[in-house]
């Protein structure tokens, strides 16, 4: 076997216990979603030009537009993919990868259950950058009114990128790892 | 384990394994069905706006250019990538895997892979909130692709519920001891 490496006798997959890096690998990408994250929710998404002058929207301006519009169910929709999800998902990866750091033993099948739903709903905040994508390629009409993307569009999609990224790399089973006794309580 | 059965773990509750119920030649004539309506969904204008005589009128791909025209690279790779070529990438791989008789391991490992970036039914979702906040600006024309879009992301799901990994693996010959990269 080439450096130690172990492969699937079946379909030949490199095999390992745990995803090589797990947790390092995690805390890199999270960190650079963080970060970006601040110019994603700053900086415009979306830049509109009318004849009444030139307007600026970051993600929640949207929202806010959305909702007063009078459209609040898809307000409600967009505030949840774009706002709540990319935030929760970085704060529950935080914790996630805090707790195999320091080693913690409680509530493990919860965080396993947190975990699959982040993964779950994370892809969903890509909504805002196909929103922008659309009004931007179809509102060019000439003197009434144009939009183009801001430069907040490229952060946004580099977080969610990034968080998805981070989900991928973390690995659930090292939250078990820590659990040495066999009559640990059990899902039904 | 009996037709739509579950295996999860006993520890964790992860789902280990699922007995889906279909076969590959349904899952094909699925496959073969979404591809068709994705060749539609690309070659017709979504959705476009009508305003005080200008008309406009886009297609996926006319959206990612347009993007890539204002300077915005990055997002219009992104845009491009989630929503045509990995969607077009899964498609075409999966009516290669479920019409060869003995395709590679490889390649089944590829379409798992690519899998979670393909993001067509966000992107539905994408038009809808797009067309609601036009609505006040202009008069919408939907397009034929809205209707396919819609179409295809039904179909997209009925697939996922009927390919069955294991019947491929159980096609597939052995791989070669050596580890394959």
């Amino acid at each position: 076997m080439a450096r130690g490496e172990l492969a699937c006798s079946r379909c030949g997959a490199r095999l390992h216990p745990r995803k090589p890096n797990s947790i390092a690998r995690t805390w890199a990408l999270l960190v650079a979603a963080f970060i970006l994250y601040i110019p994603a929710n700053l900086l415009p998404v979306m830049e509109t030009g009318s004849l009444f002058g030139a307007q600026k929207d970051t993600i929640l301006s949207g929202v806010i537009y959305l909702w007063q519009s009078g459209s609040w169910p898809l307000a409600a929709l967009v505030f949840f993919a774009s706002i709540v999800v990319p935030l929760a998902k970085m704060l529950i990866l935080t914790l996630l990868a805090a707790s195999v750091h320091f080693r913690a033993t409680w509530l493990t099948y919860e965080r396993t259950r947190l975990y699959r739903m982040i993964e779950f709903i994370g892809r969903w905040s890509m909504l805002d950058i196909y929103v922008v994508t659309l009004l931007a390629a179809l509102v060019r009409l000439q003197s009434l009114a144009t939009i183009k993307a801001g430069p907040g569009a490229l952060a946004f999609g580099a977080v969610v990128v990034l968080t998805m990224l981070a989900s991928m790399a973390f690995d659930p089973r090292l939250m078990w790892d820590n659990i040495k006794d066999e009559n640990a309580p059990r899902p039904e | 384990m009996p037709p739509g059965g579950v295996a999860v773990c006993g520890r964790c509750g992860a789902v280990l394994y699922r007995n889906n119920p279909g076969n590959a030649e349904r899952t094909l004539a699925l496959t073969l069905a979404a591809a068709l309506l994705f060749a539609i969904s690309n070659a017709f204008p979504i959705v476009g706006i009508e305003s005080q005589g200008n008309r406009n009128a886009s297609t996926l791909f006319g959206a990612v250019l347009s993007l890539w025209n204002d300077r915005m690279m990055l997002v219009a790779g992104l845009v491009f990538i989630t929503t045509m070529l990995i969607p077009a990438l899964e498609l075409g791989v999966m009516i290669f895997l479920l019409a060869t008789p003995r395709p590679r391991p490889a390649v089944l490992r590829l379409v798992l892979a690519i899998r979670p970036w393909a993001m067509l039914e966000v992107f539905m979702l994408g038009v809808l909130v797009s067309v609601q906040k036009l609505s006040h600006l202009a008069t919408i024309v939907p397009g034929v692709a809205l209707w396919s879009f819609g179409a295809l992301m039904l179909l997209f799901a009925a697939l996922t519920a009927t390919f069955n990994v294991n019947d491929l693996w159980r096609a597939m010959p052995p791989a070669p001891a050596h580890v394959d990269r």
